[in-house]
C-alpha cells in the first residue's frame, strides 16, 4: 500500500504532493548533467594516477607524450595556484592549509591520487599519451590501518606525521568576541575568530596502551587536547558503580564510497576573463566562492552551471576540487576541456565515509536507562582533511540516547587510503551503529522490550546534549522520537512480532529489529530572493543545488503560499549563478529544508510588506490598510486594489528597494549582487532569515526491520522495513518519503554489503567498482517499504519544517543489524557489513569470527 | 583484467577485431594508466587529428525511428556513439562496465546496456533511447507519465536506464506484481536508492499503459 497519510492540514501548498517542474526534462532525457554539455573545440582530459600509496615523484618525462599529434597540454601540480589565505566578510583571515589536498601532487598520499593530467583532442589520444609518460618515483613508507600508525614505531602516512593538530587558539583579547564554534550561520565567518593553521603531528601510543588489543577490544591511548574530541558531563566513573548491567563492546563500521551514479565529471572553458564550469554540486551558489578559492579568482570571475546533479551524499557539497584540473588545462590549452571521471577513478578521488572503530562501555539501570557511557571513537580519515565524523558521533549519541553521565573521546588519524568526506549522517551513522547492538543486547539481558528501552533513553522536547560550553549545555529545538517509536511500533505490529521472534521455519529464521536514529536537521541565517514580473508570474531565485531531493523547488512553496499565488503561476530559477541566485546554505547536513523554508518565509513576508507599500504609494493610504491575497494587493474591507502584475509595473517605476536597485541591507553580498543584476525587471524582494533560533535543530527516525536468515547458507533477506520520521512540518510528502527510504537504504548498504577491501602489503585498493562494494539493489530491499511522518511542527522555526537527508541513515543500518542479532544471537558479528560467511562461521564456532579491529578486510 | 562484453555472435567479434590486435582492442576499451587503470571506454573524436587512428567507417544505424549515418570506430560502444556522435545525451554512463544499467536502451525492443554493446553490432537493429520514447507531439510514454505523477526518482541519473528497462519489460509482462517488476529491472542500479517510489511510479506507468488509470 502506498503511504496514504494525509499531510498539510489547512495549508494550501505546504504538505501537499505535486510534481516538481524539473521532472519533465528528466523523464525525456533533456536534463543536462555535466557530461552532457559540448563546447566548440572541446578537448578531453585523462589523469595519471599514482601507482603507489605513498611516494615522491623524482622525475617526470613528458616529451614523448607531448610530441604526439593531438596532445594539447599537460598539467602538473606546478601549474596549480599556491594555496592562498582567504578573507571572510568580517575581515577574518582563514589560513590556507598548505598541507591540504590540491588536486594534483608530486607526493601522492594514496594509491590512485592524481599526479598529472593530459588534454588531447580525444580520450584515446590522452590515454595513449599517459602511457608514454615516464614517471620515476621514490616509494615512501605507508600505512592503511589506523591502529598500525599509532603503534610505537608505526609507519606514518605523511612525512610530517599521522594526525592533524590545531594549536589551541590564543585567548581572545579583551573586548573581542570568543573564537571558535562551528558556525553554520549564513554570513561567512560571522562570530568566528581566526583559528591557528593546522599542523600535522606524529602521534604514537605506548605498548601498554595496546594491551586490550589481543582481547579484541579497541585500545584507548592518549589523545590530543581538543574540546571537540574530548569532553564529559556528570560523574561517569561513579555512575558505573550503580549500574545493574555494564557492557563493554568494540565495533567497526565500514568505509563506504559515496559512488554517486554521476561521477565528478567536469567541463570548463574561459571567456572574457571568466571561467565557466559545468559540474555536479550539492550547492549551486556556495560552489562559486569555492571554485574561486581553488583557482585563486574573484567569485565574479566564476560561472558555475549545475542544473542537474547525479547524486552527492556529502561528496559534492561544494562540487569537487578535481574540477580545477579541466579548468586549468582549459586555460593552458586555450580550449574547452571535458574531464570524464570513470567509475574506478571515482573510487580513488570520489570520497568515502570514514570507517570508525568504536568502543563503548555502557552502564544500564535495571529499567534499561543508560546511566553511564564511556565512548571512544577512532576514525580513519585518509591522508587529507580530517572528516568531522568522530566529534559528531559523540554529540549525536549524547542526544539520541541521553546518557545521564558521559565521557567522550575521539581520535582521527590519517592513513594512505583515499580521502574521506562527510557522507549522509557523518558520524551519526557510526555512533548509532556502534551503540544500537549494545542497546539491543542490554534489552535482551535486562528483559526489557526493545522499543521500551529506546523510549526510556529517547530525547524529549528541548533535550540537552553534549558537554557544558560557555556555562550551558546545548539543547535540541524539539524531539518527538517517543511518539515516532510508539506510532511506528503500532504500524509495524511490533509487540506481536517481537513476541514471536526469532521465528524458526525450517532452515530459516526470522528476526525483528528496531533502531533509534537522528541527525542535525537545519541551519539558519540565509537569504531569499524573488521577482514578480509584469506578466504576474512569480520567480523564486534558488541557490540550492538540484541533486534530486527537490528542496531546490519545494522550499519556495512556502513563499508562494504566503504570497497567495497559485503554484501554476510560479517559476523557480536555479542551476547557475549566471541567473543571479541568492546566498543559500550548502545542501549538506540536512540543512536545506529548515534553512531555506525560513529564508522563503522571510522573503515572502518582506514581499508582502513591500507590495503593500507599492499599493499605498499608488493608491493612497498607509501600507497597513492593504493586504495581499489571490494575486492581488488590495484595500482591507473592500475598495481599490491592483494585481501583482500591476504592482510589478509600479515597482519598476518606483525603483529603489522595490525593483532590486536597492537590496534589503541585511542580505549577503552575493544576494545583493543578484538583486542588482535582476534590477528593473519587476518587483524584487530580498530578505535574510533573522528568525530567532536558540536550540540546535535535529530530526529523528524510529526504524523497524525484519530479516530472514537461512541457517544453512548464512544468506539473509530483508523482508520488511518501516521508517517513522519526526521531521517537523511535512513540506512535500513524496519527496520526503524518497529521502526517508532512500537514505535508509543508504544506511542499509552499510549493514549488508558495502566496504573497502585493501591489500595491506601494497596499500592497494581491491574494491574499485560497484560489484566489489555493492550498494543495495532493488532486490536487496523489500518490494514494498513503508514510511510515515509525525508532522508535528518544530517550535523554533516559522514553518516548522526540519531537514531529513541524514537522520534515517543510521537507523537503516542499525535496524538490520539488530534484526540479524534477534534472529541468530548477539555473538555473531563485531563489524558491519555482515556477510553470509561471517554468520555461518560464528554459528559454527559459537562466537564472532570476524576481525573487529583490522582495517579494510 | 577481466572484461566482460556484450557480443552477440562470434562472427561479429571477428569482424570487429579485424585489423586491430586483441591487445589494441582491449586497450581501446580500457583506459591505460600507470599502475592503476582508469578503466573506462574512451571517446575518440571523428577527426584525423588522432594520434593512432583505429580506422573508422561510415555505417547506418536506426535510432528512434530514423536512419542515422555515423562514423564509428570498430571498438566504439553504442553509448559513446549515441552520446558523442548523435547528441543523444539522455542515455547516461554510470559505470561503463555493465554494472549499473544507466546506459540501458532498447535494441529491437530488448533492454541492453549500450556501454557494453558495440555500435557495429546494431547495424541491422532498431535502437530506441529515452529521447525517442515520447510521441512526436510531445505526449509522454505512460512510463514517463507515471514517473511525473508519482514524483519518481531523485537525482534521475539512473532514470533513463530504468525507464528503458521498464518499457522493455512491460512489453513482455504488461501487468506485473511489484516483485515481478523489481526482478524485471534489477539490472539497474539507483544510488539514490529510493527504490520504493521508483517501483510505485513505474507500476503507475504500467497501469496507464494498460489504460486502467485516468491521468491525474
Ligand atoms: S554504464 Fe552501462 S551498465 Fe553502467
Ligand atoms: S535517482 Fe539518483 S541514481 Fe537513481
Amino acid at each position: 500500500m502506498p503511504n496514504k497519510t494525509e499531510y498539510g492540514g489547512n495549508h494550501k501548498l505546504i504538505g501537499k504532493d505535486y510534481s516538481t517542474m524539473d521532472l519533465h526534462a528528466k523523464v525525456t532525457g533533456q536534463a543536462k548533467y555535466a557530461e552532457d554539455y559540448r563546447a566548440e573545440g572541446m578537448l578531453f582530459a585523462k589523469l595519471l594516477l599514482s601507482p603507489m600509496p605513498h611516494g615522491r615523484v623524482r622525475r617526470i618525462d613528458t616529451s614523448a607524450a607531448l610530441a604526439m599529434p593531438g596532445v594539447k597540454g599537460i598539467l602538473t601540480v606546478d601549474d596549480l595556484p599556491a594555496p592562498a589565505d582567504s578573507l571572510t566578510d568580517n575581515g577574518t583571515v582563514i589560513h590556507a592549509n598548505k598541507l591540504g589536498e590540491r588536486g594534483l601532487t608530486n607526493e601522492p598520499l594514496y594509491q590512485g591520487e592524481p599526479i598529472l593530467a593530459v588534454a588531447a583532442v580525444d580520450e584515446l589520444t590522452a590515454a595513449e599519451a599517459i602511457e608514454k609518460i615516464e614517471l620515476d618515483m621514490e616509494p615512501l613508507p605507508f600505512v592503511i590501518d589506523p591502529l598500525e600508525t599509532l603503534r610505537p614505531g608505526g609507519p606514518n602516512p605523511r612525512v610530517e606525521g599521522n594526525i592533524w593538530y590545531r594549536p589551541p587558539a590564543p585567548p581572545p583579547k579583551p573586548g573581542e568576541a570568543p573564537k571558535g564554534g562551528e558556525g553554520r550561520e549564513g554570513r561567512e565567518g560571522r562570530g568566528r575568530g581566526a583559528p591557528a593553521p593546522l599542523e600535522v603531528k606524529d602521534w604514537k601510543w605506548t605498548e601498554a596502551d595496546f594491551k586490550d588489543f589481543n582481547d579484541g577490544k579497541l585500545p584507548i591511548g592518549k589523545i590530543p587536547e581538543d574540546p571537540g574530541n574530548s569532553w564529559s558531563y556528570g560523574d561517569v566513573d561513579a555512575a558505573f558503580k550503580n549500574a545493574a548491567l555494564t557492557l563493554d563492546e568494540s565495533f567497526t563500521t565500514p568505509d563506504t564510497s559515496h559512488h554517486c551514479l554521476e561521477t565528478r565529471t567536469a567541463m570548463a572553458y574561459w571567456q572574457n576573463g571568466k571561467v565557466y564550469v559545468h559540474t555536479g554540486t550539492q550547492s549551486t551558489i556556495q560552489t562559486v566562492p569555492a571554485i574561486a578559492r581553488w583557482l585563486n579568482l574573484k567569485p565574479e570571475q566564476v560561472v558555475l552551471v549545475s542544473e542537474y546533479t547525479g547524486g552527492g551524499f556529502g561528496s559534492k557539497i561544494t562540487g569537487a576540487i578535481s574540477l580545477i584540473i579541466p579548468a586549468l588545462l582549459s586555460k593552458k590549452c586555450n580550449a574547452p576541456v571535458m574531464m570524464r571521471v570513470s567509475r574506478e577513478e571515482e573510487t580513488f578521488i570520489g570520497r568515502a565515509r570514514p570507517s570508525i572503530l568504536g568502543r563503548m562501555k555502557v552502564g544500564f539501570s535495571k529499567e534499561g536507562k543508560i546511566i553511564a557511557l564511556d565512548m571512544f571513537m577512532l576514525c580513519n580519515t585518509g591522508p587529507y582533511d580530517a572528516a568531522g565524523d568522530a566529534p559528531s558521533s559523540g554529540r549525536i549519541v549524547s542526544l539520541l540516547y541521553q546518557p545521564e553521565n558521559m565521557r567522550f573521546r575521539a581520535l582521527t588519524v590519517m592513513t594512505n587510503t583515499p580521502p574521506r568526506s562527510a557522507q549522509s549522517s557523518p558520524g551519526g551513522l557510526q555512533g548509532i551503529v556502534v551503540m544500537e547492538p549494545i542497546l539491543a543486547k542490554a534489552a535482551r539481558q535486562l528483559k526489557v522490550d526493545q522499543v521500551e528501552i529506546r523510549k526510556v533513553n529517547a530525547p524529549e522536547g528541548k533535550a540537552k546534549f553534549g558537554p557544558e560550553q560557555r556555562g550551558r549545555r546545548a539543547y535540541a529545538t524539539s524531539a518527538f522520537l517517543k511518539d515516532a517509536l510508539d506510532k511506528g511500533a503500532e504500524q509495524f505490529n511490533w509487540k506481536e512480532r517481537a513476541a514471536s521472534s526469532p521465528k524458526r521455519m525450517g532452515t530459516k529464521v526470522r528476526g525483528v529489529g528496531v533502531s533509534s536514529s537522528c541527525y542535525v536537521g537545519g541551519s539558519t541565517g540565509f537569504d531569499g530572493l524573488l521577482l514578480i514580473k509584469p506578466d504576474g508570474r512569480v520567480c523564486f531565485q534558488s541557490g540550492i543545488g538540484n541533486l534530486g531531493t527537490e528542496s531546490v523547488i519545494d522550499v519556495h512553496r512556502v513563499a508562494a503560499e504566503i504570497l497567495g499565488v497559485p503554484w501554476e503561476k510560479c517559476d523557480v530559477c536555479w542551476g547557475t549563478n549566471d541567473k543571479h541566485l541568492p546566498w543559500t546554505c550548502v545542501s549538506g547536513g540536512s540543512q536545506t529544508t529548515h534553512a531555506m523554508t525560513r529564508a522563503a518565509h522571510a522573503v515572502a513576508t518582506e514581499a508582502v510588506q513591500r507590495l503593500k507599500e507599492v499599493a499605498a504609494k499608488s493608491m493612497g493610504g498607509s501600507p497597513e490598510n492593504y493586504e495581499v491575497a489571490n494575486e492581488r494587493v488590495f484595500r482591507k474591507g473592500g475598495g481599490g486594489g491592483m494585481t501583482l502584475a500591476q504592482a510589478a509595473e509600479k515597482a519598476i517605476k518606483l525603483g529603489g528597494i522595490y525593483d532590486g536597485h536597492d537590496a534589503n541591507p541585511d542580505v549577503n553580498r552575493f544576494t545583493k549582487a543578484a538583486a542588482a543584476a535582476l534590477a528593473g525587471q519587476g518587483f524584487i524582494a530580498s530578505a535574510r532569515d533573522k528568525y530567532p533560533h536558540d536550540g540546535q535543530t535535529h530530526s529523528y527516525v524510529a526504524t523497524f526491520a525484519e530479516v530472514e536468515v537461512d541457517l544453512e547458507t548464512g544468506k539473509y533477506y530483508l523482508t520488511d522495513f518501516l521508517a517513522y520520521a519526526d521531521v517537523g512540518t511535512v513540506l512535500h510528502p513524496k519527496a520526503l518519503g524518497g529521502q526517508v527510504l532512500g537514505r535508509s537504504t543508504l544506511g542499509i548498504g552499510h549493514a549488508i554489503g558495502q566496504k573497502w577491501v585493501m591489500d595491506p602489503n601494497y596499500g592497494a585498493m581491491l574494491s574499485r567498482r560497484f560489484h566489489h562494494s555493492k550498494p543495495p539493489t532493488i532486490l536487496d530491499v523489500p518490494a514494498k517499504m513503508e514510511w510515515a511522518a509525525l508532522d508535528i511542527p518544530d517550535p523554533e522555526t516559522p514553518v516548522g519544517s526540519r531537514g531529513i537527508g541524514e537522520p534515517p541513515v543510521g537507523g537503516g543500518c542499525a535496524a538490520i543489524l539488530n534484526a540479524i542479532a534477534n534472529a541468530v544471537g548477539d555473538e555473531v558479528f563485531r563489524r558491519a557489513p555482515v556477510y553470509a560467511d561471517g554468520i555461518l562461521l560464528a554459528l559454527e564456532n559459537g562466537h564472532p569470527m570476524d576481525h573487529a579491529l583490522t582495517a579494510h578486510v | 583484467m577481466e572484461v566482460m562484453f556484450d557480443m552477440p555472435d562470434e562472427s561479429n567479434i571477428k569482424e570487429v577485431l579485424k585489423g586491430v590486435s586483441r591487445r589494441k582492442f582491449i586497450q581501446g576499451v580500457i583506459a591505460g594508466g600507470a599502475g592503476v587503470s582508469a578503466a573506462t571506454y574512451l571517446f575518440r573524436a571523428s577527426t584525423a587529428t588522432s594520434a593512432a587512428s583505429a580506422g573508422e567507417r561510415l555505417i547506418t544505424i536506426n535510432v528512434n525511428g530514423r536512419d542515422r549515418r555515423v562514423d564509428v570506430m570498430k571498438q566504439e560502444t553504442l553509448a559513446m556513439t549515441l552520446r558523442y556522435k548523435l547528441g543523444l545525451t539522455g542515455t547516461k554512463i554510470g559505470c561503463d562496465r555493465a554494472e549499473c544499467g544507466a546506459c540501458t536502451v532498447l535494441i529491437d525492443g530488448v533492454p541492453r546496456y549500450s556501454c557494453s554493446t558495440l555500435t557495429h553490432t546494431v547495424r541491422n537493429a532498431k535502437v530506441l533511447t529515452i529521447e525517442g520514447l515520447a510521441k512526436e507531439d510531445g505526449t509522454l510514454h505512460p512510463v514517463q507519465q507515471g514517473i511525473i505523477e508519482e514524483q519518481g526518482f531523485q537525482c534521475a541519473f539512473c532514470m533513463s536506464g530504468f525507464v528503458m528497462a521498464s518499457v522493455g519489460f512491460l512489453q513482455t509482462n504488461p501487468n506485473p506484481t511489484r516483485a515481478e517488476l523489481a526482478h524485471g529491472i534489477s539490472g539497474n542500479l539507483c544510488r539514490c536508492q529510493d527504490y520504493d517510489k521508483i517501483l510505485t511510479a513505474l507500476l503507475r506507468g504500467a497501469e496507464i499503459m494498460r489504460g486502467e488509470a485516468t491521468h491525474a
